[in-house]
């Protein structure tokens, strides 16, 4: 099979000038490459990462003793308030999807760029702003804020909440729900039309497959979000009573319409980490993704059902509909079952090697399976309604969350080497798995317990119950060791400043993008393969290693083919 | 229901975190050889949808067996009013001059008789607050506007510590209540030591402000040196 | 173009179901409306790949059999570096923060907005920086 090379797919041409573009801040601030913004939102995330990581210890540091006078009530509800939100609004969803989408996706499709550079750096833009919006809470009298990142009604209205932290959160989230709409548009817009040739949908890599769906769970959902803040801010500063019920509104409909967002919210960040993984596993096991058709109905079939579970965050307020939500909820395991079966499967009789990406991976598929056997029993309303609001819930998520924080590093890892061109100390990053993989079960098993023995959260003091100290004291080691686990992290990245350089492919990987150079050049491509599967670059490196149909096995040198 | 979705969970999990040891340990790369290249297997990957969707409808059957029996409202005898604002408990026993009230720690007590059904009408003056009770393993919210209704059961004496459950502003880790379960004679006697004129005009005016308020309550002083205790 | 269409169209349809379910079950009308606006946006751009599938030819990143020549040739107009976006950003940052701290953020901020639409419209139609 010869390959045909050719020059480049390229735009208007320009003959063989030289690219004297602005230097410094200004070229920053005027870029439209999708590789310098995804480099952009990569930064800005973990500094969000951080800051969030930085709220987090303070709250273990409160919870320390029973009666933890670190904090004031007050601080306290703004610290979990704004752990959650620049976790989830700033830190999480911005990595996943601007941050290793922006700069991967193009390049695993064999595009030059975004379909729609600029309103790529839009994105960015308004992702920055937004972040230093909800974080200026801190700035202003009355602070941050206070109301938990659900921010329900009617505790979230002007009467109960009132001061400007508030409505900074509300503009913040504004402008972040709107890069995250305007990055869905690119996304889903990239991927449909800017293919290389050959490259049809079945042949795209899981990764890009996962943040197409991720795009559209991200224009179905983020708009009801808009709306809902909307909403929100109106009956703060309009005299609407959309939620409160003096005029005649609603509370449990903020409820509806946050929670509407709210799931597909946690898939949107899921799926991401979910391709990223399969590409790793699949890489460092030296084989092609198992079932690859089953993991693309797998996570068409996440995204569908995550738009009718919604109200499972709603069991306990009594008006919802119970046993609709709870079987769309346990039908979820389902698909996601299918795709950790599928990781095995990939892993299966291959040739697994451990780098600190795939060690990442495997701390993954370990942690979410718990996170996610211990969401099924948070399915059931009976079960949860006595775990609601208790520690069980924020361990479960926590341990959800952890896997996707393992899954990120994993992803920084594999892909970190293609975008600066040089490999990261494996040997920092080993020590920094463990402590990360480690701290995170240190850290979620005792919230476990606690939560199973009646500790409620948000709570800044909590009552002197015998073993509960013992146990905030064990997850808060934990919280250390994850804290220990991100310095770690820091550190690799200065020591390795420009030392290992990574060459094209140091991973053997299967894609497309580790046919071009790394880091990539100015749209993405010198030549492009021939693409006849999902592992164009195998393909080209390995050319008598093809995956196999159904039924068939290698043929080895020295056999003889039965007749 | 809790020890079977353990049970499950707990097979669930051994069996692929096993899976996973050992396709980690078995098969490491011990050479540069490129293994066989499979990928995919019809039948295989059949077994591992069909059967997870058999346990998601057994699960779910387990659930709604529970479930009904949950919300059922069998007949009652006892009716408690609780009225959670921001941030304490007040409840009322209608038809009585029962009335208990308390602010954060000052821990007001729901009593009740053992082994009677009681019928709880829940709602909330201003804004969401949750009401929880460890050892009835339950929570319902306190919405505002909107009047919950549950039955509840207690078949054990003692007292038991609840919470508040959703977050409702500054106070909310100290609104406290507890709910104390009594032999029947004893909640008898309970009630009829309200029959005195105060207590009956108290009663009054607080079944006339039962319904919503929108104005939030501020303790004059949090007492939580003294909380944790007993 | 197909499979984009199956794929949306496959999700609009699934989203009519569970509204119909839903919202007669439970009459609930949040959830109702959310999952038949759902079920809209889906039939949107659904319906519209599939009627253009229909209607065009083959492209080279749907053919299975394609040569990296058939592709070669101007992609699209990918603008190199643009001031617009950052100025739109700011924009919209302001009007944000007129939310918050008073009408008069407006100023700057409907003004850098309405300057960064102008401009990025004039650049887009006049070709822009490579």
């Amino acid at each position: 099979m010869t390959d045909v090379l050719v020059p480049p797919v390229h735009v208007e041409d320009h003959g063989h000038e030289e690219h004297h573009g602005p230097t410094g801040i200004l070229k920053w601030i005027t870029t439209t490459d999708h590789k310098i913004i995804g480099l952009s939102y990569t930064v800005t995330a973990v500094i969000m990462l951080v800051i969030g990581g930085m709220f987090a210890e303070i709250i273990r540091a409160q919870l320390a003793t029973p009666n933890g006078t670190l904090v004031s009530l007050a601080q306290y509800n703004e610290l979990f308030t704004m752990h959650g939100s620049v976790m989830i609004y700033l830190f999480a969803g911005p990595f996943a999807f601007g941050a290793l989408a922006n700069i991967i996706v193009p390049i695993q499709i064999g595009a030059p760029d975004m379909a729609f550079p600029r309103l790529n750096a839009l994105s960015y833009w308004l992702y920055l702003t937004g972040a230093i919006t909800m974080l200026s809470g801190f700035f202003v009298s009355g602070g941050a804020a206070n109301f938990g990142w659900v921010a329900y009604a009617p505790l979230s209205n002007s009467l109960n909440t009132p001061g400007s932290g508030a409505d900074l959160w509300i503009g913040g989230l504004l402008l972040t729900g709107f890069s995250a709409i305007f990055t869905g548009v690119n996304l889903c817009a990239t991927i449909f039309y800017l293919r290389a040739p050959g490259m049809t949908m079945f042949r795209m890599p899981i990764f890009t497959w996962n943040m197409l769906v991720t795009s559209i769970l991200i224009l179905l959902a983020f708009p009801v979000l808009t709306a809902g803040l909307i909403m929100l801010y109106a009956d703060r500063h309009f005299g609407t009573h959309i939620f409160s019920v003096a005029g005649g509104g609603v509370p449990v409909l903020w409820q509806h319409l946050f929670w509407f967002w709210g799931h597909p919210e946690v898939y949107i960040l899921a799926l991401p980490f979910f391709g990223m993984v399969t590409e790793i596993i699949a890489v460092f096991s030296r084989k092609p993704v198992f079932g690859y058709k089953g993991m693309v109905f797998a996570t068409l079939s996440i995204a569908a059902l995550s738009l009718g579970v919604w109200a499972h965050h709603m069991f306990t307020t009594g008006v919802v509909l119970l046993p609709f939500f709870s079987i769309m909820s346990l039908l979820i395991a389902v698909p996601t079952g299918i795709k950790i079966f599928n990781w095995i499967g990939t892993m299966w009789r291959g040739e697994v090697w451990f780098s600190t990406a795939m060690l990442m991976a495997l701390g993954f598929l370990v942690t979410f399976l718990i996170g996610g056997l211990t969401g099924i029993y948070l399915a059931s309303p009976p079960l949860d309604f006595f775990t609601h609001d208790t520690y069980f819930v924020v361990a479960h998520f926590h341990s959800v969350v952890m896997a996707l924080v393992l899954a990120g590093m994993a992803g920084l890892y594999y892909w970190g080497p293609k975008i600066t061109g040089y490999l990261l100390n494996e040997r920092i990053g080993k020590a920094q798995f463990w402590f990360l993989f480690i701290g995170s079960q240190v850290f979620t098993f005792p919230l476990y317990i606690l939560g199973l023995d009646g500790m409620a959260r948000r709570m800044a003091v909590y009552p002197h119950q015998p073993q509960w100290k013992m146990l905030n004291d064990l997850s808060t080691l934990g919280a250390v060791l994850i804290g220990i686990s991100t310095v770690l992290f820091v550190i690799n990245v200065v020591v390795s400043w420009k030392k290992y350089p990574a060459g094209d492919n140091p991973w053997d990987g299967h894609t497309l993008e580790w046919f071009t150079t790394s880091p990539p050049p100015h749209h993405n491509f010198y030549r492009l393969p021939q693409i006849r599967s999902e592992r164009p670059t195998w393909d080209h490196n390995h050319p008598g290693h093809p995956a196999l149909g159904h039924g068939q096995h290698e043929v080895h040198e020295n056999e003889v083919p039965a007749s | 229901m809790w020890q079977g979705f353990s049970i499950g969970a707990v097979i669930i999990g051994a069996l692929v975190v096993a899976l996973i040891l050992w396709a980690v340990f078995r098969y490491r790369r011990t050479s540069d050889r490129i293994p066989e290249q499979s990928q995919y297997h019809l039948p295989l990957e059949m077994l591992y949808t069909v059967v997870p969707i058999l346990i998601v409808f057994g699960l779910f059957a387990a659930t709604l067996v529970v479930e009904n029996k949950e919300v059922a409202n069998p007949k009652t005898s006892v009716i408690v009013n609780v009225n959670a604002f921001q941030w304490g408990w007040k409840f009322t026993y209608p038809g009585t001059n029962a009335l208990v009230y308390g602010q954060t720690t000052e821990d007001p007590v729901m009593e009740i008789p053992v082994n009677t059904n009681v019928h709880v009408n829940l709602t909330s003056s201003d804004v969401i607050h949750g009401f929880y009770v460890k050892e009835f393993n339950f929570s319902r919210y306190a919405l505002p506007g909107v009047l919950n209704q549950f039955t509840l059961r207690a078949q054990n004496t003692g007292t038991f510590f609840g919470q508040c459950t959703q977050l409702c502003g500054l106070y909310h880790s100290l609104m406290w209540f507890r709910v104390k379960v009594v032999s029947q004679s004893d909640y008898a006697a309970w009630i009829a030591s309200f029959n005195n004129p105060a207590a009956e005009a108290a009663a009054k005016a607080a079944n006339k402000t039962t319904s919503q308020q929108t104005s939030s309550i501020v303790p004059s002083k949090p007492a939580y040196t003294n909380f944790g205790v007993k | 173009m197909k499979v984009e269409a199956k794929i949306l169209i496959g999700l609009g349809v699934f989203f009519g179901l569970m509204c119909l379910v839903y919202w007669n079950w439970s009459l609930e009308n949040a959830g109702g409306v959310m999952m038949f606006a759902a079920m809209l946006l889906c039939f949107l751009p659904g319906g519209y790949y599939y009627w253009w599938s229909r209607r065009m030819k083959m492209r080279p990143e749907d053919d299975p059999n394609a040569t990296q020549a058939s592709g070669a040739g101007v992609v699209g107009a990918f603008p190199g570096t643009s001031i617009w976006p950052f100025t739109l950003g700011m924009g919209a940052f302001f009007v944000v923060l007129a939310l918050v701290f008073g009408i008069w953020f407006m100023v700057p901020g409907i003004g850098l907005v309405a300057w960064a639409m102008l401009g990025g419209t004039a650049e887009g139609r006049r070709g822009g920086k490579v």
